[in-house]
């Protein structure tokens, strides 16, 4: 157990690279999610195209081969791109694929007199879905919202093959250094499993907070 | 084509091939061995018993929430390290795994744990009526489980089986790491050798996607074929 | 008796203090879905105040009609006028080309509409649902909506219920809410799609009290879908007959209901045993 205090900081600092990368893709890749879904139910069809094949290719790829494009491509093109923005772009678009689905899902579910109600009353297109369509897609979001998040989070571990110092690099550097592989690698275990149950966790109480309301 | 030399990618055709044909029979092996896992632990999970119940639950939670690249770490130089200081040298050896096997395990281990949630839904979606039939019949519980639980349960798993297939495939790409010359790392070694990387990932890009969309389309035509015969 | 188109009894129609002219004007309309034609050649005008009733089979395009006048459903050709202002689209050089979203919902806010299945907000309460448009489309201060929306759900009978969540009202009661609701944007005509038609039978009587209640006292103008023979009676100034697309009879509701002239309206009364 001891090289695993003596080492934690340096876990720590993996961490917080970690959930630096998790917390800006969730942001981002919520928010392509939302104006994607939305586009795919209620855009011009050559939108609606455009986004079909951006999420169908991107659900059909790796993970890693979207890194890898993103990091290998640019810089032929004379564009420079560190491994951190190449792992945090490609998981955001990542993330915007899976969650456009999840929210053109739920959108669609709401019943169809809603939109007619809300329109009758005089209400233009935004306030429509920010006020009557969304909350009521919301409680059909935030379960595979969640569910995107945590694998996103898991994501973040391929940062380590562009060379990003998260924290499965971190303890891999450690373990080379220390030979105590098991305990290292169980507690990076540990640590990732914390991170992603308190994300579980946040997103069943969002759940509750939403249906009281509801 | 575009301006750009695809005569070096077209000689290493039979590279990138091999590297998709790798991907898919780790891909298929870990499968296989998931759905063994799977299936064990989704009994478990629904067994009578405590002793079973929540280790098995645990397994589930815990591999779930993990990243596959920490469990391919893990079985790759964590468990080998740690067996050559602890174990003696004859039964350490057996626990270290080339790159191919050390993937299939990870795989197994990991889809194992999403199956069992997939089988546990279907074992709890087989009606008691049929289940209490075999008992009237005086089956044990091991006969239920493999001739009325298990053929009722295979048609509402299918679909996805399938899927955590097109999954590990996916994620096999994973596998680069530990230095498996599956696609993905015949790509990246093409790319660093020849810097030729708008060729290389494109067709990369392409190999995969035109392969998912034939197991998805695959995947489609066979659950036809299923619900016309049960 | 052959099927004629009788034209309404001028003289019978109660003069409504107006604007000069009729309030909803249907010109002509035509409407098709794919390679079916619903709508073919509509023209009806309803003066201000008035109280309309169109009755008829399903898919007679009587429905289809209705959502037309708020837009909810597009036409091809003729025109819809809503106290002058076309609906949906903009004139130029004789064609018809797509209003600008803005004029779509102003219009849309003038014309409110009661529908078979409530559409209720469910994640409001019912005061906050009545309060909603004024709020949000007039941009009325929230105490003033939510004093206003309190009156009128105690016009409906309802002033119990402000509080209390769409999911936990009957059917009937969400039925007023939502007439509630449509009355609380002041509009200048409100359109009623078989309100009662989706409610159990013992809960329809309250609902359609309301509406008679409305209409006596023809302060807006009423266009009203219903299968309902008797509250076409008692309420409405005028009956309209539609089959397959086109108004087959109309005019006051004894001679429509009470002596049909055409042997498609004879057939299609005949349902309701109304002599």
């Amino acid at each position: 157990m001891n090289p695993v205090i003596e080492e934690f900081p340096l876990l720590l600092q993996g961490v917080a690279v970690t959930l630096q990368i998790s917390v800006l893709v969730i942001i981002s890749g919520s928010i392509f999610g939302l104006f994607g879904g939305l586009g795919l139910l209620y855009g011009p069809s050559w939108l609606r195209a455009l986004l079909r094949g951006y999420v169908d290719i991107v659900r059909g790829l790796p993970l890693l081969i979207t890194i890898f494009i993103i990091f290998y491509i640019p810089p032929a093109l004379d564009i420079e791109v560190s491994g951190f923005a190449a792992v945090t772009v490609a998981l955001s678009i990542f993330a915007g694929a899976h969650i456009s689905e999840i929210v053109r899902g739920a959108v669609a579910s709401v019943s169809r007199g809603q939109n007619d109600a809300a329109k009758a009353l005089g209400l233009t297109f935004w306030p429509r879905i920010w006020n009557v369509i969304l909350p009521q897609a919301l409680p059909a979001i935030i379960p595979p919202w969640t569910n995107t998040a945590v694998e996103m989070v898991k994501g973040s571990s391929l940062a380590y093959l562009v060379s990003v110092s998260e924290l499965l690099f971190q303890t891999y550097k450690v373990v080379g250094r220390t030979g105590a592989a098991m305990p290292l690698y169980i507690a990076a275990a540990l640590l990732y499993f914390a991170i992603n149950l308190a994300l579980s966790r946040a997103g069943v109480l969002l759940e509750r907070r939403i249906r009281y309301t509801t | 084509m575009f301006g750009l030399n695809w005569d070096s990618l077209w000689r290493h055709r039979e590279e990138f091939l091999s590297g998709l044909a790798l991907g898919l029979k780790l891909a298929l092996i870990g499968l296989a061995l998931a759905c063994v896992i799977g299936l064990l632990v989704a009994f478990a999970r629904t067994s009578r018993h405590q002793w079973l119940r929540i280790p098995a639950a645990s397994y589930v939670e815990f591999i779930r929430n993990i990243p596959l690249l920490l469990i391919l770490f893990f079985l790759y130089f964590g468990v080998p390290m740690w067996a050559f200081s602890v174990l003696p040298r004859g039964l350490a050896d057996i626990l270290v795994l080339d790159g191919e096997n050390t993937t299939i395990v990870a795989l197994a281990i990991y889809g194992g744990a999403y199956l069992a949630e997939v089988f546990r839904a279907g074992i709890l979606g087989v009606g008691r009526a049929f289940i209490e039939a075999g008992r009237s019949l005086g089956l044990s519980g091991l006969q239920i489980a493999r001739y009325v639980t298990l053929p009722i349960m295979v048609r509402t798993v299918l679909p996805s089986l399938g899927n955590t297939f097109i999954s590990l495939f996916k994620d096999t790409s994973l596998a680069m790491a530990i230095a498996v010359p599956e696609l993905t790392f015949v790509t990246r070694k093409f790319v660093t050798d020849t810097f030729q990387f708008i060729q290389a990932w494109t067709v990369a890009g392409v190999l995969y996607l035109v392969t998912t969309y034939a197991l998805a389309a695959l995947l489609r035509f066979l659950e036809r074929r299923i619900r016309w015969t049960v | 008796m052959t099927d004629t188109h009788t034209q309404p009894d001028h003289a019978a129609t109660p003069a409504f203090p107006g604007t000069g002219h009729p309030m909803v004007r249907i010109e002509d309309v035509h409407k098709r879905y794919g390679n079916l034609e619903v709508l073919k050649g509509i023209n009806l005008e309803v003066e201000s105040g008035e109280v309309v009733c169109i009755i008829g089979a399903s898919g007679s395009g009587k429905t289809t009609l209705l959502r037309c006048i708020n837009f909810l459903e597009t036409y091809e050709s003729g025109r819809i006028y809503v106290d002058n202002e076309l609906v949906g689209y903009r004139e130029r050089d004789g064609r018809l080309i797509p209003a600008r979203e803005k004029d779509i919902a102003r219009v849309r806010a003038e014309t409110a509409m009661v529908f078979q299945q409530f559409n209720l907000f469910p994640h409001m309460t019912a005061l906050a649902n009545v309060a909603f448009g004024p709020i949000k489309v007039r941009s009325v201060a929230r105490d003033e909506a939510n004093r206003k929306a309190r009156e009128l759900l105690a016009r409906v009978g309802l002033s119990d219920k402000a509080d209390i969540y769409p999911v936990q009202l009957s059917g009937g009661q969400q039925q007023r809410v939502a007439i509630a609701r449509a009355l609380a944007m002041e509009p200048k005509v409100m359109l009623f799609d078989e309100v009662t038609s989706a409610l159990d039978p013992e809960l329809v009587g309250e609902v359609l009290a309301v509406m008679e209640d409305l209409a006596a006292s023809h302060g807006v103008t009423m266009i009203v879908v219903t299968h309902e023979m008797m509250f076409a009676r008692e309420a409405a100034d005028r009956v309209v007959f539609m089959d397959d697309g086109i108004i087959v009879e109309e005019g006051r509701p004894e001679e429509i209901i009470g002596n049909p002239r055409s042997n498609r309206l004879r057939a299609f009364l005949r349902r309701f045993h109304t002599a």
